[in-house]
Order: structure tokens, then C-alpha cells, then sequence
């Protein structure tokens, strides 16, 4: 007992170090949301059990970062925020003048032997140079510093939609947008904006088969992008090309019913009527095979965890934490939200992942990122103060 | 300073928390939103997507019922089943035919006949999800499409049961044959109620006893219930009702007396009916020249069917059922029935011919087929040496409605009833008929030298070889009429059960007995020395009457002299004979035509000859072909 006790002291502050700038509550939240998603990713992928080795590689990598990042305290994060935004623009820049075109759009970079999206990269890059921004002029916040903030927003955004991508333009867009509302942009410049768009998108249902006839081409719209929405706005008018995906993965959420089809019993997922049913539209086979219990305990889990994120931003030391914080929580909101209101036909068909749930290495370490970032700020909420 | 900044920190962070509040807010609602959407879904319309989930997933495939089997009276197969493999492509899923097709000739042999009947098809069958390019794979070429299938998406092997006729040309009139379900026929099918029993069905029955029959052949169609998954790829069978195979038929024909009468006729044209006169049951049905159906199966070539439809031989026409000839002579002896059974002569009235006729009013004479004429003629004389000045004077005698009334009942002018679709109804000519055949006033009136033509079964006179046989088989039979059938029984394998068919006799004419006798005395001595088909009979074993006939195939001029040798042969006169053996007891009567034959006493008889030596006697002609059915080609 004394051996082990002398030698448990040493051990204890290993773990001391190792896990103290863990938070607990948010790893537990996001491991049972892994869980779930892992073993639907199981039965997604029954045809190609390799896909489930390689995503156990993703999340060790995940967990990897996510821990590397909970140990980098915000002032660093505060002192990388304009680099990092600045390289990730001069990449968009040269994926634009040198980029690889796949599926007919230039998002792709070559560096050295990797290929990668440097889009993707802005999904962090632009809260935490927008956090940067406004915790530097903190003191001044004026018109001319939102102005400015939406010029830093603008650009990159403009970059990605004209790869053309539009569902990253957007989730760009909307990360910085969260930074900036939570700055306290003010409502007069809101609600106009909300209005606006609410009013369109009741439009567009309103008018869906005379701007939908393919004739009509919309401004700034490529055909493809008319096309996703036009197939959401009413999927029956191709149901074998466009309209395939939603058609399909409604059929598998309906047919779930409430208690679901069982684990690895949903016919629409093991008949492969469902396309990319282990990448964005796995949700569609979590659905079938667990009903609408499983979509409630799933929608409360990320409850949690967004609540968690929430109450971390509130409780943050600056301005630059609170606002990295908030808007990182906001952006995993904004993916569940528009992934499940996709697969459930809803929202357009954008290239966004469930988070923790779908298959990809990217979109894991960008969400446990975030959640490793999370823990610093909370770790570090009382730095400033003492 | 310190306490403005403090101000401005809690002012800031108090903004902040109501920013946060709101995105909670935010967060609710759209959760909310999509907990909504979950449950509109899966509780509200979820019997309406289970519905659609099991539609995606289950699929009703057809089980085709094997077509049932052609028999012979003696159980000889003359259509029977054999499975092979087709390749077959879905048109609507190749993005380019042509560039496919060409890809898949580099690894099997897809001639240029193969490509011309894949576009016939693809015409032809515009509803069709699947278009063979290559039937009957061998198992080398299974294996090298299996090997690259991937590479052709929308071309599929499929195991198919094809139709064989092992017997080729044999019979082939009477069997008929199978071709491609087209679009019209699934119109008639449709119009029918049988569509869905064809469901997965690729043939129906084209012509001769396999259109007759189709109904009894084809079976019921079975179905399974088959998972697939999104490729329409079938994972597995959740319930199956096994299709009911179509029922054999056994004919009344027998396939080696045809193949005999077959090869009687040699090179010429023309057509034989077998009928066994006391059951109605057809023995022989021939029409010269025949083919091969086996051509027909799966969809004929455009090379052969253009072939088969511009010889000038006419293969395709069964002229057993549809062709309509004058029938010459061979009227005569009902002529002389009918005399005796109106009254209008007696066996005794002798006429003195002088080889022609006069009617009065009428300056051209009828000839006689003799010049110089035959002398003193009786009856029994008129029919031995076929004396047409004697049936001149009946014409003249006897009205000819009268006439027509007394030949309907031996089916002249109508339509047997044989099982075979598409008989033609030949011309009984009596004054109701030419007044619906001519539209001209003077064209309709019928006149005495009408009646005088038709005596000698020439003129408006048209019959059938079915129609001969089948009255010879009624006077054979003195009188009672069993209407003619091929088919014998129709066995359903699954159950059994026997349906018979034609066994009653259908009608018995009011004849009398001396009279018929009388006439039937007269044919036999017709094969006997002096009579005009002697020579075709000399050293019989047996007694047979028969009646020769020579109708003319183009009109001679008055004075104008026929002389065969000068005669382009498609002009040449049309040979017939009549026929029942044996004597006493008939069991086989004939009807016989051979086109631009000349004589029916020299060319038509003689056939009559080898096919009663054959059906009597059991003598097989020395250059007849095997008939093993096991011999013949999978092909």
C-alpha cells in the first residue's frame, strides 16, 4: 500500500498535466455523441468495414488535437488569430489562380503531397480573426469597426463562393456572422437583414414553379446551386437525378417511425437507397434505424453539449474568449442543424456534415478543435481576473 | 476610471449574456423546428414512407410457366424446351447503342445479322424494357461478358427457355411457331385480360397450332416476391406462387406419314390433307414448300424473313388452310351424289357424248376434257373416266342453289372448324353469293352457263385442299361428319387432367345409303384399269377410291388446244386428287393439290399412292430422312 502510494504520487500529477485542462462535461457529451455516431457509421458502412478502421484513426487524431488545443492558452490563440487568417487568404488566393478543379469547382490546393481545402480551414480561422478584431477594438466599437469586420468576413467568403462552394460560403459566412452578433452589432442592422431573408425564402416557396422552370437562371446562382434548391422546394420533379437524395433519405426518417427499425435493420440504408449514407447523409440511416426516440435523444445530447459551449462562453475571462467561444458552439450548431434539416428535407442539399456522426477525418478534427479550444477558454476563464 | 471601465466591462458582458440568450433562443426554436419535421414524418406520415420503403424494397418478379410440349399421335416431340442464355440490352440504360454494341463484338461474335435483327426488334418492340443482341451464348462467351460485366452497365445475361422444333421443316405448317411479343399483341393482350399472366412472358404463339393453342401452351405465369436493393439487384426471395406450367398437346397427326407425304411431293408445290374419316382427326396436313420455324424463335433476321417473304414459292403460305383452288373433277362425284339425291338422274341415265356440249341460245360449246368424247356414258362411267359432258347436263338440270344447298353439307363454302387458325372459306357460288361479289347489276344475275363452269368445279368454284379432304372424309364416312381437328388431347401435366378434343361426331347428312354406295363403287373403280388414276394404282394390296381433278389455272381460248410442253409451268393447270382407302372401311381420306402439277391422275395420285402404301402398308419410301428427334440439332 505505501509502495503504491509513493508511487501513485508521481503518477497522479502525470494525469495532473495530462488531463487537467480537460473539461469533463463536454468530452462526456461529444464521447456519447461519438458513440452513437459510430455505431450507426456501422451499420452504414457494412459493405466497406475499412471506413470504420480509418474514422478510428480520424478520432484518435481528433482526440489528438482536441488535446493539444485545450493545453494552448486563448492569448496564444489571440496572438496566432492574424497570421492564421492571413494564410488562409493567400491560400484561397492561390486556389483560385492554381487550384484543382473537381466535380467542376476549384477548391483543392496541392502542398507538397497533401491536397486539402483551404476553405475548410476558414471555418475556424474566421471567428478567431473576427474575436481578434473586436477584442482589439474592444474599447471603440463604432459602425466603422462593423464595417470593417464585415470587409474581413467578405473576402474570404467571396473567395470560397466563387470556387464555387456555396454551403462553405455560407458556413463562413455564418461563423463570422456569429462573432459579430455577439459583438453586439445592433439590431437595427439585424432584424432588417432577418426580415429580408425570411421574406425571400417565403418567395421562393411562393413562386417555386415559375423561377424553378429551367429556363429561368438566377443571378449570381450557377445552375447546379438553382438546381439544389429548386429539388428541395419539390423533390418529385426528379426523382431519379436530383431529387434522388432527399426523396430517399425522407423515406428512410419516415419510415423509422417512433421506435425505429432496429440497428442494422433499415432497408432503405442496407438496399443502398441511400446515397453518401456514411458521409452527409448518415443521419438519414441513424433516423431509420432508430426512430424518432433516437432523433430526441440525439437532439438533446447536442442540447447539452451546445449548452455547455454557451454557459463556457458566458463565463469566459475576454472578449476575445467569450466571443471565440460563442461563435465556435454557434458553428456546431449550425452543422447539426443544417445537416438534420437536409437529410429531413427541409433545408437545401449542402455538403455539411453531421458532427461527431458522419464519416470524415476534416470535419472531426474541426469539430474537436473547437471543443479542444472550449476547454482552454473554460480552463482559462479566470486568468485575467487574479 | 477604473470603476467606468468595471461599468463598461458589466455593461458589455450583461450585452453579451442577452446575445447568448437569444442564440439559445435561436437554438430552441430550430430544434424545435426540426423535432417537428421528425415527428410529421415518422408518426404522422409514417404509414405513408413505410409504405414507399417497402415498395423500394420489394419487387413482384414474374416466374414464366415452361411453354407446354408438342406431341405427335405416336409421343414423337415435335416443340419442346431447351434453356440457354441471351445477352440482352436495356436500351433505356446504355448511354450510346452503337458505341456498346461495338464494344461488346470485341468479345463475342455479334454479326451483322445479329445487329439487323436487334433494330427490327427495337422497332418492333417499343415497349420492351430488354432487347437481345445475342441469343444462345455458348458457355465461353457467359464466362468472358461475366468476367468484363462490369465495364456494360445496362447489358445483362439473362436465362431464357427457347423453343425448338426439332423436327425443321416437317410439319412446320401445321406446328407454326413462336415469335417476339409485339406491341399490337399486347394491345389484343390487354384487350384480352391475359396481360398480366404474360408479365415476364417474351413469345406468344405466331401462327399454325402454337397460335391455336396459345392458351393451353402458355401456362400461368407465378410470381416471387424479391428484395432488391437500389441496382435493382434481387438479394433474396421473401415468397414465391410457382407458375403453372401450359399443358402438352398430343396431335392427331402422325409426324412420320407427314414426313412421307412431304417427301411424295418432290419439288413441286402444292398441299395434302389426312383426315381418318371416322373421328375427324387430321393425319397429315402438308403445304409445299415448308420452312423452318426454328428461324422464328427469339425474332426471325431480317435477311431470312426477307427471304422467306420474296420467294416466289411462297413458303410461308399454308396452302393446306388458305389456298383456294378450283376443284376441278374432283366435285364430280358429289355432283353425281347429289343427282341421285335430288332426283335429277338415276345410276342408269347414259348420255351419248360427243365431246362437247351445247346450251341452247349459247353458240360456244362446253368441252369436253376428251376430244371425240367418251360414247355411251352412265353414271358410274361419268365418274371412272371423269366424262364432263355428263356433269354439263346435271349443271343444266339441277338450279344452282339447290346445288349449293347440297354442297354446304359437305363443307364446301365454309370454314372446316379445323383447330389451325386462318382457313379460307373457298367459293360455294349460288345466286346470294354473286350478288354480294359483283356490284354491277349485269354482273350480279346469275346465268345457266354459271351453273354449267361450276359443274365441273371450275368457274367460280373455289375449295380448300382441307375442304376436299374433309369432303371425301364425309363421304367415306357415308355421310356422318366429324369436324376436322389436329389436336387429339390436351394433358395438364399438374393435375392430370385430360380434355379430349372432337370426339362426337358433329352432324350425319340424310343420304341414302345405295346412293352413296353407289358413288363410292364408281372411285374405287377410278383406281382400278380404266380409270383415270389406273396407272398410279396398278398392284395395289388394297382397294381405294379416289377421284383425279385438273383445274385450270389460266382460261383457253375457243379452238385453242392445251399443250402442257408449251406452257410457261406457272401456267401450267393445278393437279388434284380425292381419296379414301381403305374401301370397305375407310380409314384415311385424302385431299390433294399440286400446283402447275399438270394431271391430276399422273402427278397428284401417285402421291395418294405413297402415302396409303405408307399409312396401309407400312412401306417407307426409300430416300426418307431420319425422324429421331434427339438427332436433330440444338439449334
Amino acid at each position: 500500500m505505501i509502495g503504491a502510494a509513493t508511487a501513485g504520487y508521481p503518477l497522479e500529477r502525470i494525469w495532473q498535466r495530462l488531463a487537467g485542462n480537460i473539461d469533463w462535461t463536454l468530452l462526456l457529451i461529444a464521447l456519447t455523441i461519438l458513440a452513437l455516431g459510430t455505431i450507426t457509421l456501422y451499420s452504414a458502412s457494412y459493405e466497406n468495414p475499412a471506413r470504420l478502421q480509418a474514422q478510428m484513426v480520424n478520432v484518435a487524431v481528433a482526440f489528438g488535437v482536441m488535446w493539444v488545443a485545450a493545453q494552448v492558452p486563448p492569448q496564444m490563440l489571440m496572438r496566432l488569430a492574424v497570421p492564421i487568417y492571413l494564410v488562409g487568404v493567400a491560400l484561397l488566393v492561390g486556389v483560385a489562380l492554381a487550384g484543382e478543379v473537381v466535380n467542376g469547382a476549384r477548391r483543392w490546393l496541392h502542398v507538397g503531397v497533401v491536397r486539402f481545402q483551404p476553405s475548410e480551414m476558414m471555418k475556424i480561422a474566421m471567428p478567431l480573426m473576427l474575436a481578434w478584431f473586436f477584442h482589439r477594438y474592444e474599447a471603440t466599437l463604432k459602425l466603422r469597426e462593423f464595417v470593417a469586420s464585415g470587409v474581413i468576413l467578405m473576402v474570404p467568403a467571396f473567395l470560397i463562393a466563387r470556387q464555387p462552394d456555396l454551403g462553405t460560403a455560407l458556413l463562413v459566412t455564418s461563423a463570422g456572422f456569429y462573432v459579430i452578433f455577439l459583438a453586439g452589432l445592433s439590431w437595427r442592422l439585424i432584424l432588417p437583414v432577418a426580415i429580408a431573408g425570411i421574406t425571400a425564402i417565403g418567395l421562393l416557396v411562393f413562386f417555386e414553379k415559375q423561377i424553378c422552370q429551367p429556363e429561368v437562371s438566377w443571378p449570381g446562382f450557377r445552375t447546379y446551386q438553382k438546381n439544389r434548391v429548386c429539388t428541395l422546394l419539390d423533390p418529385t420533379t426528379d426523382p431519379l437525378g436530383k431529387g434522388f437524395h432527399i426523396i430517399q433519405s425522407t423515406i428512410a426518417v419516415g419510415s423509422g417511425g417512433v421506435t425505429g427499425k432496429g440497428w442494422l435493420e433499415g432497408t432503405q440504408t442496407h438496399l443502398e437507397f441511400i446515397p453518401e449514407r456514411s458521409t452527409d447523409f448518415i443521419f438519414a440511416v441513424y433516423s431509420e434505424e432508430f426512430g424518432l426516440i433516437g432523433n430526441g435523444v440525439l437532439l438533446v445530447l447536442y442540447l447539452l453539449l451546445l449548452g455547455r459551449g454557451l454557459y463556457i462562453a458566458a463565463g469566459a475571462a475576454t472578449f476575445f474568449s467569450r466571443l471565440l467561444a460563442g461563435a465556435l458552439t454557434l458553428n456546431i450548431f449550425t452543422y447539426a442543424f443544417v445537416n438534420m434539416g437536409m437529410v429531413s428535407g427541409i433545408l437545401p442539399v449542402v455538403g455539411v456534415p453531421l458532427p461527431m456522426v458522419s464519416y470524415g477525418g476534416t470535419a472531426l478534427v474541426t469539430i474537436f478543435l473547437s471543443i479542444g479550444i472550449l476547454m482552454s477558454i473554460h480552463r482559462h476563464r479566470k486568468l485575467v481576473q487574479t | 476610471m477604473a470603476l467606468a471601465d468595471f461599468k463598461d466591462t458589466s455593461q458589455e458582458l450583461h450585452r453579451f449574456h442577452g446575445r447568448l440568450a437569444v442564440a439559445g433562443v435561436v437554438i430552441f426554436v430550430c430544434f424545435g423546428l426540426l423535432f417537428a419535421r421528425f415527428t410529421w414524418l415518422q408518426v404522422v406520415q409514417h404509414k405513408y414512407y413505410q409504405t414507399k420503403a417497402e415498395d423500394n424494397r420489394i419487387s413482384v418478379v414474374p416466374v414464366t410457366p415452361s411453354r407446354g410440349l408438342i406431341l405427335d399421335r405416336n409421343g414423337v416431340v415435335l416443340a419442346r424446351n431447351y434453356s440457354a442464355y441471351t445477352l440482352e440490352i436495356y436500351p433505356q440504360r446504355v448511354a450510346s447503342l452503337e458505341a456498346t454494341i461495338n464494344a461488346l463484338a470485341e468479345m463475342i461474335e455479334i454479326q451483322p445479322k445479329d445487329r439487323a435483327r436487334f433494330r427490327k426488334l427495337r422497332q418492333e418492340l417499343k415497349g420492351a424494357e430488354s432487347i437481345p443482341i445475342k441469343t444462345r451464348l455458348s458457355d465461353e462467351e457467359v464466362a468472358r461478358f461475366s468476367a468484363n460485366a462490369f465495364r456494360f452497365p445496362g447489358v445483362e445475361i439473362k436465362a431464357r427457355l427457347y423453343r425448338q422444333y426439332p423436327m425443321g421443316e416437317v410439319a412446320s405448317h401445321v406446328i407454326g411457331y413462336i415469335g417476339r411479343i409485339n406491341d399490337a399483341d399486347l394491345v389484343r393482350l390487354e384487350e384480352e385480360g391475359e396481360l398480366r399472366n404474360y408479365k415476364g412472358t417474351d413469345n406468344i404463339g405466331r401462327i399454325g397450332i402454337e397460335a391455336s393453342y396459345e392458351r393451353d401452351l402458355h401456362g400461368t405465369t407465378g410470381s416471387a416476391q424479391v428484395e432488391i436493393d437500389a441496382g435493382g439487384r434481387g438479394v433474396r426471395t421473401l415468397s414465391s406462387t410457382a407458375p403453372v406450367p401450359g399443358k402438352n398437346l398430343t396431335l392427331t397427326l402422325d409426324i412420320r406419314l407427314q414426313a412421307v407425304a412431304e417427301q411424295a411431293f418432290g419439288k413441286f408445290r402444292g398441299a395434302l390433307v389426312a383426315i381418318d374419316p371416322a373421328t375427324g382427326g387430321v393425319l397429315a396436313l402438308v403445304s409445299r414448300p415448308g420452312y423452318d420455324p426454328n428461324l422464328f424463335v427469339d425474332g426471325i433476321d431480317p435477311v431470312n424473313w426477307e427471304a422467306l417473304n420474296t420467294d416466289p414459292a411462297k413458303p410461308l403460305n399454308n396452302r393446306a388452310l388458305t389456298g383456294a383452288y378450283p376443284p376441278g373433277s374432283t366435285i364430280k362425284p358429289f355432283y353425281a351424289l347429289m343427282a341421285l339425291e335430288l332426283g335429277k338422274r338415276t345410276p342408269e341415265y347414259t348420255i351419248n357424248d360427243p365431246g362437247f356440249f351445247t346450251l341452247p341460245g349459247v353458240s360456244r360449246p362446253f368441252r369436253d376434257w376428251k376430244v371425240g368424247g367418251h360414247g355411251a356414258v352412265n353414271m358410274h362411267k361419268s365418274i371412272v373416266v371423269s366424262c364432263d359432258t355428263y356433269y354439263y347436263g346435271i349443271a343444266q338440270d339441277t338450279d344452282i342453289d339447290a346445288v349449293a344447298g347440297f354442297m354446304a353439307g359437305f363443307g364446301f363454302g365454309s370454314s372446316t372448324g379445323l383447330d389451325i387458325k386462318g382457313e379460307s372459306k373457298g367459293v360455294l357460288p349460288s345466286r346470294a353469293w354473286k350478288k354480294a361479289r359483283f356490284s354491277k347489276p349485269e354482273h350480279q344475275r346469275w346465268y345457266v352457263g354459271d351453273s354449267i363452269s361450276v359443274g365441273i368445279g371450275q368457274g367460280y368454284s373455289l375449295a380448300t385442299p382441307l375442304q376436299l379432304a374433309f369432303s371425301t372424309a364425309i363421304l367415306a364416312n357415308d355421310g356422318v361428319v366429324f369436324k376436322p381437328h389436329i389436336v387429339k388431347h390436351v394433358d395438364d401435366v399438374a393435375t392430370g387432367e385430360r380434355r379430349v378434343i372432337g370426339a362426337e361426331p358433329a352432324r350425319t347428312l340424310k343420304l341414302s345409303r345405295r346412293n352413296v354406295d353407289m358413288v363410292k363403287a364408281a372411285l374405287v373403280d377410278v383406281t382400278r384399269p380404266g380409270g383415270t388414276a389406273a396407272k398410279a394404282f396398278a398392284g395395289a394390296e388394297y382397294s381405294s377410291g379416289g377421284k383425279t381433278g385438273t383445274a385450270q389455272v389460266i382460261g383457253m381460248k375457243a379452238g385453242e388446244k392445251y399443250d402442257a410442253s408449251k406452257i410457261e409451268e406457272r401456267f401450267r393447270d393445278h393437279a388434284l386428287y380425292i381419296a379414301f382407302a381403305p374401301a370397305d372401311k375407310p380409314t384415311i381420306a385424302l385431299g390433294i393439290l399440286v400446283e402447275n402439277g399438270g394431271g391430276g391422275g399422273s402427278t397428284a395420285a401417285p402421291i395418294a399412292r405413297t402415302v396409303f402404301d405408307y399409312f396401309l402398308l407400312g412401306k417407307v419410301p426409300a430416300t426418307m430422312p431420319s425422324l429421331d428427334p434427339d438427332a436433330a440439332e440444338g439449334d
